[in-house]
């Protein structure tokens, strides 16, 4: 497309050209009016003098006669820029005025006509057009007074060589203005186009030119920056998961490998072989629960999860999920307690139900005291147990689980969420790394977080939601009418 | 060997009729051939059209249905059947293993929803009391096995002369486990129904609960009543096969 063609095509170009049509026109009628009222305005003048005239002749010729009334006609029409003179008999010879000749039967039409006419003086000059009116007088004497028409003729040519002039500079400047308005955007654009080109490309950090004017271009290529801000991050956070998924994922399945090969080489009797695939079923299930952990995360952080949301009590998710891991607590050595308040809220029961699993999970996997007990130190029972609670506070919802483990230096907390993370460098314990990405992707989801801090020692892990996030706002009015359940 | 294995696998004494709806030609020779290896009738439609004929025209006791299908989707497939007021009971399997997909399936009419990969083991304990489901609701208000008696309305526990305490979840547990007598049971499926929790707990969390409830029934007693299959899960029943 040539730049021009480019330039026409523009929105502001088209626009202009729409409002200059739209201002012509006004420019256009406006004068039209203008004209139109003056034609009116002199034609009226024309009248009014003429019949003035014809009022105060008509009084002459009662009064004088007919030799009075030639007198007087002589000398008016010897006055300068004077009027049209013509007296005739009934029959139309001319006796006095000024006037050389008329178009034929304007002097036998009684009232008011339009002619063209010639004056006596200047015969060389060509015809000119009057308003006349005829009177008849007493005895059939016939009177014509006009005036020149001219001056309302160079009136109107005046006027419409104004509107002409006044069109054009309208649409000149119009065209000129447009153009620039048009140049000015599109350059504007053109950079735009040009970055998100680039950002097409590939090269995720460029960011759109935003000027100091605030207009809406500028706004417009905030927004567009911020979306950038967030595309970046989210890619970033892909090609992290996927370096880490390829490595978390090889290393077991190279071990799913290698035990399959192994069986095959040197495996003798069918113990052998049940045993290898026993261990490779066991390997398998767990790469399964991996890929499920990833699949559950990434539907929590992209927001497909927002279905089958309803109203719940947190206390009850976190009493079952006492229920559920004390046994397993205790055979590991400590204690799981519960403190609930009734907690209300609108969210997937099901995540949140896992997310406080796996924090339960890992507390009962790393929240064991940090060295033995030195002798001869009292030892309260508290640093073996783990505290699970549900309460409310103001508008959020805080789900807490508490052991007094080593806890997670401050400085870890923030990389302890991510995916694949083991802060656990030697990976004893068997886990896939995911537990806390996935609690902080739940607790995202129904617009909260996952806080992490210290609790002298150990680790409070949090989930924080608040009771009124943008989706259930209706819903949680809607739980205001129902009556409390009594606890 | 490996049929040895399964045939210890399946705990149902009556022969079931299964249909199995899948396109991937694979997976489904290798579900009919393991069903038919534990003694059951497997028939296989290959899309969603020949699913829904076969299921109208035959009498199964439970269908497992693929969610993705060719010319017919697996939950329309299962819409029609309800429409017309089969109610075969229908086990959904399907690689969208999410909650609101498990939710979306039952909703349509699915009774049971298998995400994949899943285990063999896992699919027949769950295909199994399905078809029992089918039978008629086991509705008495006392369950027993062998001398454990389970009395539903008064909550009641008692192996021989000696009455148990078991804790409001244990009972809950032991009456799942009664209500399924001599079905293997896995760890999802007491997941689902004792906790009503969908997700895989990364620990052997149902198992340290499964050890409490044994040490209190079957502590002390010569004949054990509750068992773990392996590779599967568990079941209670009187003697071992």
């Amino acid at each position: 497309m040539t730049a021009f063609g480019k330039l026409v095509r523009t929105t502001a170009f088209r626009l202009t050209l729409f409002y200059l049509f739209l201002f012509a026109l006004f420019a256009a009628s406006l004068v039209g009016y203008f004209a139109w009222n003056t034609r009116r305005l002199i034609t009226e003048q024309i009248t009014t003098t003429v019949n003035a005239e014809v009022g105060e002749i008509t009084d002459i010729y009662n009064r004088r006669g007919l030799r009075g009334l030639v007198f007087n006609i002589e000398s008016r029409a010897l006055r300068p820029g004077s009027n049209l003179y013509l007296v005739t008999t009934p029959t139309g010879v001319a006796i006095a005025g000024n006037v050389g000749s008329l178009a034929p039967g304007v002097i036998s039409t009684i009232g008011w006509s339009e002619t063209a006419y010639r004056r006596l003086e200047d015969q060389d000059r060509s015809d000119h057009r009057a308003l006349v009116r005829v009177t008849e007088l007493p005895d059939g004497i016939r009177l014509l007074i006009g005036r020149d028409l001219d001056e309302r003729r160079r009136m109107f040519v005046i006027v419409a060589k104004a509107a002409q002039w006044s069109v054009l500079v309208v649409v000149v400047l119009g065209i000129l203005g447009g153009i620039f308005v048009a140049r000015r955007v599109l350059q504007r654009i053109d950079a735009m186009t040009g970055t998100t080109q680039r950002i097409m490309t590939g090269d995720l950090s460029g960011r759109l030119p935003v000027g100091r004017s605030g207009d809406e271009l500028d706004r417009l290529a905030e927004n567009l920056n911020a979306m950038l801000e967030r595309i970046e991050a989210l890619m970033k956070g892909l090609k992290e998961v996927s370096d880490n998924i390829a490595h978390d994922l090889k290393t077991p399945l190279t071990r799913l490998r290698n035990r399959a090969e192994d069986a095959l080489a040197k495996s003798s009797c069918e113990a052998d072989y049940r045993a290898a695939l026993e261990r490779t079923i066991e390997e398998s299930d767990g790469l399964i629960r991996t890929f499920n952990a990833l699949l559950m995360i990434a539907r929590a952080e992209s927001g497909q999860a927002r279905g089958n949301m309803d109203d719940f009590d947190a206390a009850d998710v976190a009493s079952g999920i006492h229920e559920l891991y004390e046994p397993l607590a205790e055979d590991d050595g400590m204690t799981l307690r519960l403190k609930t308040a009734p907690a209300p809220l609108h969210g997937n029961r099901e995540l949140i139900g896992q997310a406080l699993a796996n924090l339960v999970e890992n507390a009962i996997k790393y929240g064991k005291p940090a060295q033995a007990p030195q002798p001869g130190t009292v030892v309260s029972l508290d640093t073996r147990q783990i505290l699970i609670e549900a309460r409310r506070e103001g508008d959020t919802v805080l789900l807490s689980v508490t052991d007094h483990g080593p806890g997670i230096p401050e400085a870890d907390r923030k990389h302890a969420v991510e995916r694949f993370v083991r802060l656990d460098s030697s990976r004893s314990q068997p886990g896939s790394g995911l537990g806390l990405s996935l609690a902080s992707a739940v607790a995202t989801l129904h617009g909260g977080e996952l806080r992490l801090s210290d609790a002298h020692p150990g680790l409070v892990a949090t989930l924080a939601i608040p009771f009124r996030n943008g989706a259930s706002e209706r819903l949680a009015a809607q739980t205001l009418d129902v009556p409390q359940k009594v606890a | 060997m490996l049929k040895e294995s399964r045939t210890t696998l399946s705990t149902s004494d009556k022969q079931m009729r299964l249909l199995i709806i899948e396109d991937d030609r694979e997976s489904a020779d290798y579900l009919v051939k393991a069903f038919r290896e534990v003694g059951h009738i497997a028939d296989l439609a290959g899309d969603g059209e020949e699913g829904l004929a076969m299921a109208e025209g035959g009498d199964y006791d439970v269908l497992v249905v693929d969610r993705m299908l060719p010319k017919r989707d697996g939950l329309s497939v299962i819409g029609a059947l309800r429409d017309k007021a089969n109610r075969t009971p229908v086990l959904i399997l399907s690689a969208l293993g999410q909650v609101d997909d498990r939710i979306k399936g039952l909703r349509a009419g699915g009774d049971d929803y298998l995400p994949k990969p899943y285990s063999f083991a896992e699919l027949l304990a769950r295909v199994e009391v399905l078809s029992r489901r089918n039978v008629g609701p086991s509705e008495e208000t006392t369950y027993r096995v062998g001398d454990l008696e389970l009395d539903r309305l008064s909550h009641r526990v008692a192996r021989g002369k000696d009455e148990l305490t078991l804790q409001p979840r244990e009972f809950r547990l032991l009456e799942y486990l009664m209500k399924h007598a001599g079905q293997v049971v896995t760890r999802t499926m007491l997941l689902e129904n004792v906790w009503d929790y969908h997700f895989d707990p990364q620990t052997n969390v149902i198992d340290v609960h499964i050890s409490r409830l044994r040490s209190k029934i079957d502590k002390g007693f010569d004949r054990p009543l509750l068992h773990t299959i392996r590779g599967a899960g568990y079941m209670i029943r009187d003697g071992i096969r």
